[in-house]
């Protein structure tokens, strides 16, 4: 890649009728950074990381996808988002498919790759994710933590240049959101570009290059998780750690 | 001559009605599937004049007697030429039609939203999401309403004896008149109906609880 970024925002704004949700947004993304979204929420940051895939649609100001400027009436946003991963807070596998078929679908009918390399590729990243014995049952009959690592694999699956993580681990139990995280951390290790909007400050702590705290629809402040955690220069970030931590 | 004598002497006749009735109704409902399905389409287009021509359709459908429906075909759109048969079909082809759109676009609308977010950020078009993603899942659940509509529909098929069709309805009227016993006769078509919807009753249990097997 000729470009150090894999994804730069240029003053991101959108609006969901009158509620200006994004506010002049900067941010630029390198390869194999592992960046973490902070804030309360109603902050914006899932906002943001839907208008990264393109699920949502700016209203206004540049995105920048590994050197090219996208936009929809130019681009293929389908063939954008092949390249964009994204995990849920609800996972939204799909039920009426197997484990395995749930990570085979788009490779698949996407990508319209051989059948015989698309189920071995999916097997590899059920093992890789854990579950490996799981390959043939349906999601209902999973935990919250085995959805997410599906969902994961899911994603992984396209072969993606980023993943996007949308508070992958707030709808679950509190004994089940270390797999998730370990399996995230692995991934990260192995220099995958990571944008996690999160509530795990421990992982944020561990795992991210950056993190950045959103308030009303703005970034507030960016810094090394350690020093944004434990000096944060503003007085938000401030009041807003003091009630999470 | 007994009521069980009187089954047993006519029942030929009464399967071959039997198997009209059965026709009228597979063919009627397999078309109104479809109908169902394009209407459905037109209802969540978000364009306003698309949904403008569904909600009239489902109008005029509602609206109206069904006998009228067939007649139309029948008997008004004579220069059609239009036979008994299709007019039956198209008639109760149009009628469920718009009670199929309902049920379908119901449970289309049912399905997360999440679902359609999941496939698209995986790449898919919003075509394949609906086609692999929504539609399985929805015509699953629309499974019991389709099951009940069929049900309707093989009972309206009796509305075919109006034009002279020989099912089910009309095997026993005919009986009836004939030998100046109606009663006998009605109850024997009532019991030729109640197997045939017992029957078509397991079959949609059989297909629901195999499409379960996910859940």
């Amino acid at each position: 890649m000729s470009e150090s970024y894999m994804i730069k925002v240029e003053k991101l704004n959108k609006s969901f009728g009158d509620l200006h949700v994004l506010k002049d947004i900067d941010i630029t993304v390198k390869e194999s950074d592992v960046v973490c979204l902070i804030g309360a929420s109603g902050s914006g940051k899932s906002t943001l990381l839907r208008c990264l895939n393109f699920l949502e649609l700016k209203d206004s100001g540049n995105i920048i996808f590994e050197g090219e400027k996208v936009e929809k009436e130019t681009h293929d946003l389908n063939k954008v988002r092949e390249k964009v991963g994204m995990v849920f807070q609800h996972f939204h596998l799909f039920p009426h498919m197997t484990v395995l078929e749930n990570v085979m679908e788009a490779p698949l009918h996407v990508k319209k790759l051989p059948k015989d390399q698309v189920k071995k590729n999916a097997q590899e990243l059920l093992k890789k994710v854990g579950l490996s014995d799981k390959e043939n049952v349906y999601p209902s009959k999973l935990s919250g933590g085995q959805k997410q690592r599906v969902a994961i694999a899911r994603a992984l699956a396209m072969k993606p240049d980023i993943m996007l993580f949308d508070e992958p681990t707030s709808a679950l139990d509190p004994e089940l959101v270390g797999e998730v995280l370990s399996t995230m951390k692995e991934l990260a290790l192995e220099g995958m570009t990571m944008v996690v909007v999160t509530h795990e400050m421990g992982f944020a702590r561990e795992v991210a290059d950056w993190a950045v705290y959103m308030h009303d629809g703005r970034i507030v402040e960016v810094g090394h998780p350690e020093d944004l955690f434990n000096n944060p220069k503003e007085q938000r970030t401030k009041n807003f750690l003091d009630s999470v931590l | 001559m007994d009521l069980f004598t009187k089954f047993i002497d006519t029942y030929p006749v009464f399967l071959k009605g039997m198997l009209l009735t059965f026709q009228l109704t597979i063919v009627s409902v397999f078309i109104a599937i479809f109908i169902g399905l394009f209407f459905a389409f037109l209802k969540i287009s978000r364009v306003k004049v698309l949904e403008w021509i569904a909600d009239v359709y489902i109008f005029l459908v509602r609206g109206t007697p069904l006998v009228v429906q067939i007649f139309i075909f029948y008997f008004g759109l004579t220069a059609l030429d239009i036979s008994q048969f299709w007019s039956v079909v198209l008639g109760l082809a149009f009628h469920n039609g718009a009670y199929i759109a309902e049920i379908f676009r119901g449970s289309i609308q049912s399905i997360d939203k999440g679902q359609m977010e999941a496939g698209r950020s995986l790449g898919m078009t919003a075509g394949l999401a609906m086609r692999r993603i929504i539609l399985p899942q929805a015509f699953r659940r629309a499974m019991p309403p389709l099951g009940n509509q069929f049900i309707i529909a093989l009972k309206d098929s009796s509305l075919a004896s109006f034009i002279g069709m020989y099912e089910l309805f009309n095997v026993a009227t005919t009986y009836g008149s004939n030998e100046y016993d109606y009663m006998s006769y009605l109850l024997i078509v009532a019991v030729y109906y109640l197997v045939l919807v017992l029957i078509f009753s397991i079959l949609v249990n059989m297909v629901e609880k195999r499409m379960a097997s996910s859940d």
